[in-house]
């Protein structure tokens, strides 16, 4: 399976973002084939709606899931109606979370904040 | 690091002031001032050097090459914002202009494109290893919540160790305000003892209660009404939210900030007070559990 | 009411405004107001609206604003993404054979419906405030309320500007938002004349040079009121005098009249020495402001 992770390099070693809207990448890593895609984020610098981009660039990716630390509402929304479960990241490297992933070691995501609202984030 | 927020709903209520007197008595190192329409807290800050100065690129604005224009008048027609301005040639007025595009999109000649456009600038301030991030926004801009969001991500990004950090939040209930929200400990709401000052503080309680941030309410120039003070009084313990106390209205305070000093220094009775109300706040601060 | 003016005039629109919030916008706007009637007094702050809280208008008339919305018809749709690659606003979303709109967003621009191939996308009206009409003595009240958490109070101000068609032969009182954001400079662009009230501080004059820089660019005739004045210096008098600007007058700080305007009472009904300080403003306006011939205006 895909499992997309918003990251701050483009290493699979670099760490994951606390932001998912606003990560400069995302990976996207296949677990069947053990390779690693990174997309940059072209909307990281968004006014608005980053969120929301950031949510149909993972669809787009095909990837069945999200590790993340945080996330907003409507990029919430927007990948809950696509089917995306968005799990919680509890490491800082981004390798550790996908193992502990795999492991069937982290929780789904509860708490989904207001989103930023146009605002930026942070 | 802990961000205290200091709110007020109302413009005028002694925000910057109550700010600046905070940062003195607990010798902050970090800190900002997240009105960037309105920036005043570098007015009593004192700051020595020169800052590092980042232009801040809001929503992109249209322009017309003359060139290529055949005056047909599309762009005009289509444009909701009333942004072209007709003169000798077709313009577009900047100021009007939201950067939406469908000007571009009916220009039948492509004369119309998007061009970055400047809406502000940040300040970064890193003497004596203190860091005080601020912004001005520019005349006529309209994102001002991502430029706060930026102030408060240019603080935290060269914030040295510390245990506390006050950022001097923007007036009004708006994106601005919800910006400065974001990712704080604590908010301190400043309030004054007039109808509108009561009201405004009200909607400020309902958006920061959204994000489930602890709230404390304090009241300056209280002395100007005090019954109106009961009654703000009253609200915080009805709403259960902490009251720390009342500053009275001091000419003092005026004289003190108009010679760029704060309220704590020199001997005033604004500044006996506000002691006081910084005391409880951080109490709550850093020894209360959230609710 | 004894010494009131029948203000002689034209549809003068008088635009008050300030560089920072609780500086005496609605205070001198509200008095101005009451004190030379007949007149309008129109709050275009409709975040936070203040003026109503004095006058406690009897209200006549109100009318919601709405901006456009675009709605999808996914039968239509073929997913072509041409709209969410347009909207720069990032506004919409395909997930799963639909598209989704996120009208918080949307800044109204109309531009999704007109490009889409397939005809999938229409408009429709959505509310984001309203305006009210009242009426307060001789005072026509006209209040514009922005509802929480949308975008922009633009359309709202351009509606309650839209009102001053209707006035003739009285005063019109503009009481802006604070700053200097493009939500200001809508509520200007038709004032004849603009009034920038400072307070005596540092802070006062910092603030006032933004609204000075604004009035400027905008080439409106102004004037400056000082308000909240204490003994002693007065940065913003200083200011003023460096850049030989008008000053219409100085409201002294004065407990009393921080309560009246605390409890959200008129000065100028309450005590005849308020009252002489609004005619004594009103008197240094331009006197072509006074008497000129009724017409049109330019703009």
């Amino acid at each position: 399976m895909k499992i997309a992770i918003p990251v701050e390099d483009k290493d699979i070693k670099s760490n994951i973002c606390s932001s998912f809207g606003r990560a400069p990448y995302f990976l996207i890593y296949d677990s069947v084939n053990r390779n690693n895609t990174f997309l940059t984020n072209n909307f990281s610098r968004a006014t608005g709606g980053a969120g929301i981009k950031a949510a149909q660039t993972v669809i787009d990716s095909k990837a069945e899931v999200l590790l993340a630390i945080s996330c907003g509402e409507n990029a919430a929304y927007v990948l809950q109606t696509a089917g995306i479960n968005i799990y919680k990241a509890d490491h800082t490297c981004a390798k550790d979370n996908i193992n502990a992933f795999i492991d069937g070691k982290l929780e789904l995501l509860k708490e989904i904040h207001a989103g930023f609202h146009r605002r930026g984030g942070y | 690091m802990k961000q205290l927020l200091i709110l007020s709903g109302k413009g005028g209520t002694g925000k910057t002031t109550i700010a600046s007197a905070f940062i003195k008595i607990a010798a902050v190192k970090v800190y900002a001032d997240c009105d960037v329409d309105a920036p005043n807290l570098h007015l009593i800050t004192a700051q020595r050097s020169q800052p590092t100065k980042t232009d801040y690129y809001g929503l992109p604005k249209a322009q017309i090459d003359p060139r290529l224009c055949i005056k047909c008048d599309c762009c005009r027609k289509y444009c909701r914002f009333n942004a072209v301005m007709v003169a000798d040639y077709y313009k577009i007025d900047a100021f009007a202009c939201e950067g939406c595009g469908v000007c571009a999109l009916v220009c039948p000649v492509k004369a119309v494109s998007l061009k970055p456009a400047v809406a502000g600038e940040l300040m970064l301030y890193t003497d004596d290893d203190k860091v005080f991030s601020t912004a001005q926004l520019k005349m006529g801009s309209g994102t001002s919540g991502m430029l706060v969001s930026e102030v408060k991500k240019q603080m935290k990004k060269a914030a040295v160790a510390t245990d506390l950090a006050i950022i001097d939040g923007s007036p009004g209930i708006g994106c601005p305000v919800i910006a400065s929200l974001s990712g704080v400990d604590m908010v301190l709401i400043v309030t004054e003892p007039s109808i509108s000052g009561i009201s405004d503080m009200e909607r400020i309680v309902a958006t920061a209660a959204k994000f489930g941030i602890k709230t404390a309410i304090c009241i300056n120039k209280y002395d100007t009404n005090p019954v109106n003070a009961k009654k703000i009084e009253q609200y915080a313990n009805d709403h259960k939210l902490a009251f720390v106390g009342m500053i009275p209205f001091d000419a003092a305070a005026v004289a003190a900030v108009n010679s760029g000093q704060t309220i704590v220094d020199i001997d005033c009775p604004s500044g006996a007070a506000v002691r006081s109300v910084y005391d409880q706040t951080i109490k709550i601060l850093f020894h209360q559990n959230k609710k | 009411m004894p010494g009131f003016i029948a203000a002689a005039v034209t549809n003068m629109k008088i635009a008050v405004l300030s560089g920072k919030g609780g500086t005496g916008k609605t205070l001198v706007s509200v008095n101005l107001a009451a004190a030379v009637t007949p007149s309008v007094y129109i709050d275009c702050d409709v975040e936070e609206p203040n003026g109503h809280l004095f006058f406690k208008p009897r209200i006549h008339r109100e009318e919601t604003v709405t901006v456009k919305m675009p709605s999808v018809d996914n039968a239509l749709c073929d997913g072509c993404r041409r709209c969410i690659d347009f909207c720069q606003f990032n506004a919409l979303a395909y997930i799963k054979d639909r598209l989704i709109i996120f009208e918080e967003l949307c800044h109204s621009c109309g531009g999704c419906a007109l490009l889409c191939p397939w005809k999938a996308l229409s408009e429709k009206d959505k509310a984001i405030g309203k305006m009210q009409k009242g009426k307060s003595k001789a005072v026509d009240v006209i209040t514009g309320i922005l509802n929480p958490g949308e975008i922009s109070g633009i359309p709202i101000i351009n509606r309650l500007l839209a009102e001053c068609v209707n006035y003739h032969q009285r005063p019109i009182f503009i009481d802006c938002p604070p700053g200097s954001a493009c939500i200001v400079m809508e509520s200007i662009k038709d004032a004849d004349y603009c009034i920038l009230v400072a307070e005596p501080t540092v802070f006062g004059v910092h603030n006032l040079n933004m609204v000075y820089e604004l009035v400027r660019l905008f080439n409106k005739p102004f004037g400056v009121v000082l308000n909240k004045c204490l003994k002693g210096d007065n940065p913003a008098a200083r200011f003023c005098q460096k850049k030989d600007i008008k000053i219409l007058g100085r409201i002294p700080y004065d407990n009393e009249l921080g309560k009246l305007n605390s409890d959200a009472e008129i000065a100028v009904y309450k005590n005849k020495k308020y009252l002489a300080i609004f005619l004594s403003l009103w008197e240094q306006l331009p006197k072509e402001m006074h008497c000129e011939a009724t017409s049109d205006s330019k703009r």
